[in-house]
């Protein structure tokens, strides 16, 4: 290249190179025009999205030509408390809840021992050994445990074989969680949803573990704490923003899916299979939009409180 | 110090960790044996014989095939698509202090956050008032919309790891903006946004909540797989394609990994 004369150089040449400068002159141009594109993308098509969904909601069903009815009304709100509705929406939150307990429970020995025992190829083995259940297909997912909880599918021929099917069946006999089998129970159902989102508990737990110190163990256990005591009082605290992080995802996801008690589970509702229904066949997309609400407002309030507690962190 | 291996770890940990990944490994591996199996009619295990027959009988599906070209056309664009939305966000967010920066990183993940359903219903809510008949596009749409966060994830820990005063030293040494962007950002980051891209792919591939909602009369392979899960036809049809679906999905995952390994970011770790 040539020798610049001066301090200052003369403006290059070539509409792109002067396009080029001016937009480092410019950085809020530059910015400006990054962001156009995304912004006006999610911005229209999503957001815009949803906006439509919050507004039909706040329509209402003509009972008897199941025509929608454009006027702002509340209506379809109050139909939301019927008892019948009610009790999808409780379903569905308390499954959500029993899913993200058991999850941090099970995640919690595969998250602690992948962050601070396991070392170099074992690390890379952890971590391919969870990458890989969360990123397969979740429809096959699903399938393989159709497969597992069927009549005459493996879990039942286990039990036969270690002569436990009077334990099953004694199982199944409970209220609630029981049923005529267990692909027709919220057990089974329960599995299947512990078993989908179980790497998105152990993916953000291990990062918020790895950050714990292991100075602060050797510490806690210098001042004479007990193993039990290290772990209540010091890696639990210092765990939670990934425990939080974590159940965002299997609370919001079970909230959220249709899929799954369709398929494995008893006939009656949850949130999801409500919106599903109610657009589909019955037509009527302001209680579907209502419903749709249901999952947002609690997601919302959640992740309030999450942010409050600084479990972004861990994301 | 108890970092030096494995040693130290109590043998109750050992075991709950090890019976967690079994949980979460068993029954993926289940589908291999299943798509071999010469029982028709029912879910039987162990399976009274093997047999390859059914590889054959799958391949010569034409709805597979259909189904699996609008899958792979639907990922590759919108993949496309996400690359580029993605990408340029990252790089605005990163690089720059600016008023709404947080909103707009919350605006990139919510598609995400939310329940799969919510953006479903609420994609074919706008469709049906603003009267776009459901096709191809609609299914792109959704599709990008939330693939944007996995390009969008990948790029930003990468843009964090590279150092600001690289595209400085290049602008000193006399290349321009586009310059700088081809020889110094574009070698940095692409290994991450090809990670990127690739998980993008997987998960559109595989979507079907979303697409259950915006797809008009097509098929993709997820929703012909849900309709043999919803009411099973063809049962070792479904167990070959299942058995496919995992091998094919394994290997974007695994390339992700080999790309992003060095990094302190895990890839895709928000999907």
């Amino acid at each position: 290249m040539n020798s610049p004369v001066g301090v200052i150089s003369p403006g290059r040449q070539g509409i792109l190179r002067r396009l080029a400068d001016t937009l480092w002159r410019r950085p809020r141009l530059l910015l400006l025009l990054m962001l156009a594109l995304p912004v006006s993308w999610l911005g229209v098509i999503y957001l815009g999205s949803l906006v439509a969904l919050l507004v039909q909601s706040f329509f209402s069903i003509d009972e008897f030509s199941g025509l929608i009815n454009y006027e702002f009304t509340l209506k379809t709100y109050r139909e939301l408390l019927i008892p019948a509705n009610l009790d999808i929406i409780v379903r569905t939150v308390s499954m959500a809840a029993v899913v993200t307990l058991a999850a941090v429970v099970v995640a919690f020995p595969i998250a602690y021992y992948a962050a601070r025992y396991a070392r170099g190829k074992w690390k890379a083995a952890f971590y391919i050994g969870v990458m890989l259940p969360l990123w397969s297909s979740y429809l096959v997912k699903i399938y393989a445990w159709k497969l597992v909880l069927a009549r005459e599918g493996i879990l039942n021929w286990l039990f036969d074989k270690l002569h436990l099917t009077w334990l099953l069946d004694a199982y199944l006999s409970l209220p609630l969680i029981g049923g005529n089998s267990l692909s027709v129970s919220y057990t089974g159902t329960f599995l299947v949803f512990l078993y989908v989102w179980l790497p998105f508990m152990i993916l953000p737990l291990q990062a918020s573990l790895e950050r714990v110190p292991a100075s602060l163990l050797e510490a806690s256990a210098d001042l004479g704490a007990s193993a039990p005591q290290t772990f209540r009082h010091v890696v639990l605290p210092l765990s939670l923003p990934g425990v939080i992080a974590g159940s965002i995802f299997t609370f919001s996801l079970t909230l959220g899916d249709y899929i799954i008690p369709q398929i494995i589970g008893s006939s009656r509702l949850f949130i999801g299979q409500a919106v599903y229904t109610h657009q589909g066949t019955a037509g009527n997309i302001p209680l579907a939009a209502a419903f749709a609400v249901v999952p947002i407002v609690i997601m919302g309030v959640y992740l309030w409180m999450a942010k409050r507690a600084g479990a972004f962190d861990a994301l | 110090m108890r970092s030096d291996g494995n040693i130290g770890a109590p043998i109750g940990l050992k075991i709950a960790a090890g019976a967690g990944l079994l949980f979460l490994h068993l029954p993926i591996l289940l589908i291999f044996v299943y798509a071999f199996t010469t029982e028709e009619r029912s879910y039987q295990w162990p399976p009274p014989g093997l047999t390859t027959k059914w590889l054959a009988v799958t391949w010569n599906r034409p709805d597979i095939w259909e189904a699996l070209s609008l899958s792979l056309k639907v990922a590759t664009v919108s993949t496309a698509i996400a690359l580029v939305l993605g990408t340029l966000c990252a790089a605005a967010v990163s690089r720059t202090r600016f008023f709404g920066r947080e909103t707009i990183s919350l605006m990139v993940i919510l598609p995400i956050a939310l329940p799969g359903i919510v953006t479903g219903i609420a994609l074919r809510s706008a469709f049906n008032l603003s009267d776009i008949p459901f096709s191809t596009w609609t299914i792109i749409l959704g599709h990008a919309t939330f693939c944007v966060v996995v390009v969008y994830n990948n790029a930003v820990a990468r843009f964090r790891r590279t150092s600001a005063s690289l595209v400085e030293a290049s602008m000193d040494l006399g290349a321009d903006g586009f310059q700088t962007l081809r020889y110094v950002i574009m070698p940095n980051i692409a290994t991450a946004l090809l990670a990127g891209g690739m998980l993008a792919f997987a998960l559109s591939f595989d979507e079907v909540i979303v697409t259950t909602f915006t797809a008009g009369q097509q098929q993709t392979l997820p929703i012909w797989m849900l309709e043999e899960l919803v009411r099973p036809r063809q049962r070792p049809v479904t167990n070959v394609v299942a058995m496919v679906v995992v091998l094919v999905t394994f290997l974007p995952i695994l390339g992700a990994f080999y790309l992003t390994r060095d990094g302190d970011q895990i890839a895709g770790g928000g999907k």
